[in-house]
């Protein structure tokens, strides 16, 4: 076997055990008596777990069905939180005392083991990341002395918590897709094409990094235009013409952030702090944030022409 | 016409209605105008969400960090917070942006702003004013320092969280990539975004120290008499 169809079975591997653990919050959900939409919320993570653990089984049809359901499902706010038990600070500080800073060293090893693996083993960088939390787990127990039932615990408390934006990014890679399938990059390509030259790379990467700002803005949402965006500026206007697609597409997207920081369609990061922290003028975050986020797009489109070409 | 779907997602999301209904159903309608038949769609949408797991890997790290969590990962982390009260205000939430990106570039999302900056971080900078400049701080100042603490989050968080090689933008951008055909790994993504974290933390120390001298200007040489002045 080489090393790619060995990767190709340990990210399998991996999308069962993250299968599974949505099996487990499932099976919390139906326990929770006091969930208001028990069924609902048990149904989505249920048919999560089916995809992750049988998609390669099931066919296609099948699953866009079954992502159909889940977004009604959605529409319908089937998908809640269910009664939770809350973590007991008082043993956590208690914890924090006795452990000192060793308190750090799961979750650190996670993101320092997956960065050795994928430097230094043939393993692709996703292999990696099932690898390093997979030793980042062994470690939480020998360090914490936790139980397995805490574990299964932790674990649907904190897949509740992320809640339906879990797939979010997953569905809108899974747009993207649709939209190229139906030619929608395209068509914003030959929209653009006709306002700016093809072929100058610093136009190119001023309209990519621009576009996604914009496009960010206007959705609230950097990962969904960054489908679009990259399809429909990033290839024809910056890749076509030697633009490194890893460079590029990765500045793109944090691109993209800076214009999060500069809209009120970013909610959850510019009006729900406002309202926290009773600011009188509910813009003021993203007053303050304004000349950073522009200074930094600037910036973008410098690296994005210097660094990718 | 094949436009559809962006408008129905942009008019979706300003109306704040249900994300994942609005993606799906931009979607399909996409495929619709594009005279894509209905089997067709859900084909292409259900071969695309599985070949799109990857997305979701991020979600193998998640009992490690709520099990820290219970055992007081950020129980400690409160703690070193606090040993720090003793900053100016630019200087505190810079420390705080630099907190929250060595933290979510390794994975590990502490803040947000009902945990950290409504509790924590805010009183903090507020209480590091009066500290250093008495009571006479008014209330635009104030204002301004609660702003500048919610800034100092999202900045840390935005332009840090693809630093680590299992975030979910990361595996987005990977995963998009590939889906037009071009192979990247993680761990580049990784390394190319760890720049971008740089650059944004030192314009925002930069924009904390120019907040800190003005105070300082306000309120300290002219004992406060030139409120007002800005």
């Amino acid at each position: 076997m080489d090393i790619t169809q060995i990767s190709n079975l340990l990210l399998e591997l991996f999308y069962i055990i993250i299968g599974l653990f949505m099996g487990v919050t499932m099976v919390f959900t139906l326990k929770d008596k006091n969930h208001k939409t028990r069924i609902g919320t048990a149904m989505f993570w249920g048919i999560l777990a089916v995809i992750f653990i049988l998609g390669n089984y099931i066919p296609s049809t099948i699953v866009g069905i079954l992502v159909v359901v889940i977004a009604v499902l959605s529409a319908t706010k089937q998908i809640n939180i269910g009664t939770l038990k809350q973590l007991d600070e008082t043993f956590a500080n208690l914890k924090a005392e006795k452990l000192g800073l060793k308190i750090f060293i799961p979750s650190l090893s996670i993101a320092v083991i997956a960065m050795l693996v994928a430097q230094f083993t043939s393993f692709p960088g996703t292999v990696a990341i099932g690898i390093a939390s997979t030793i980042a787990l062994v470690l939480t127990f020998i360090l914490t002395k936790a139980t397995s039932k805490e574990l299964l615990e932790d674990t649907n408390r904190m897949y509740q918590s992320i809640g339906a934006f879990a797939i979010l990014p997953q569905l809108l890679a899974s747009l993207g897709v649709l939209f190229t399938t139906a030619g929608v990059g395209d068509k914003i390509a030959s929209i653009i094409s006709n306002v700016i030259p093809t072929g100058n790379a610093l136009v190119g990467v001023a309209t990519y990094c621009v576009g996604m700002a914009l496009f960010t803005a206007i959705m609230g949402n950097a990962f969904a235009a960054f489908a679009v965006i990259t399809a429909g500026i990033g290839v024809p206007f910056v890749f076509a013409i030697g633009g490194d697609p890893l460079i590029c597409g990765t500045l793109a997207l944090t691109a993209g952030y800076c214009g999060t920081l500069i809209t009120p369609m970013a909610a959850n990061f510019n009006m729900l702090p406002a309202a926290l922290l009773e600011l009188k003028d509910k813009n003021s975050v993203i007053k303050a944030q304004a000349p950073i986020a522009l200074t930094l797009l600037v910036v973008h489109i410098f690296m994005m022409y210097i660094w990718g070409f | 016409m094949e436009l559809l779907g962006i408008l129905i997602i942009i008019i979706g999301f300003a109306l704040k209605l249900d994300t994942i209904a609005v993606v799906v159903v931009a979607g399909i309608s996409t495929g619709l105008v594009a005279n894509m038949n209905i089997v067709d769609i859900l084909n292409t949408l259900g071969e695309a969400f599985v070949s799109n797991r990857v997305t979701c890997l991020f979600l193998i790290t998640i009992p490690v960090i709520g099990l820290s969590e219970r055992y007081g990962l950020k129980a400690k982390a409160v703690m070193l917070i606090k040993k720090a009260s003793s900053l100016s205000v630019g200087k505190l939430l810079s420390g705080y942006t630099f907190i929250r990106e060595v933290t979510i570039g390794m994975g590990v999302t502490l803040g947000g702003h009902p945990q950290f900056v409504r509790p924590l971080v805010s009183p903090m900078a507020e209480g590091a004013a009066v500290a250093k400049y008495g009571d006479k701080v008014d209330e635009k100042d104030i204002e301004k320092i609660k702003s500048y603490s919610a800034a100092s989050d999202n900045i840390g968080n935005f332009f840090a969280q693809n630093v680590f090689i299992a975030n979910s933008g990361v595996l987005l951008i990977a995963s998009t990539l590939e889906g037009l055909g071009m192979q990247v790994d993680t761990l580049e993504v990784a390394k190319v975004s760890v720049p971008v974290a740089v650059i944004a933390f030192i314009f925002w120390t930069a924009q904390n120290l120019l907040f800190d001298r003005k105070m300082t200007q306000k309120y300290s040489s002219k004992n406060g008499e030139g409120r007002g002045e800005q």
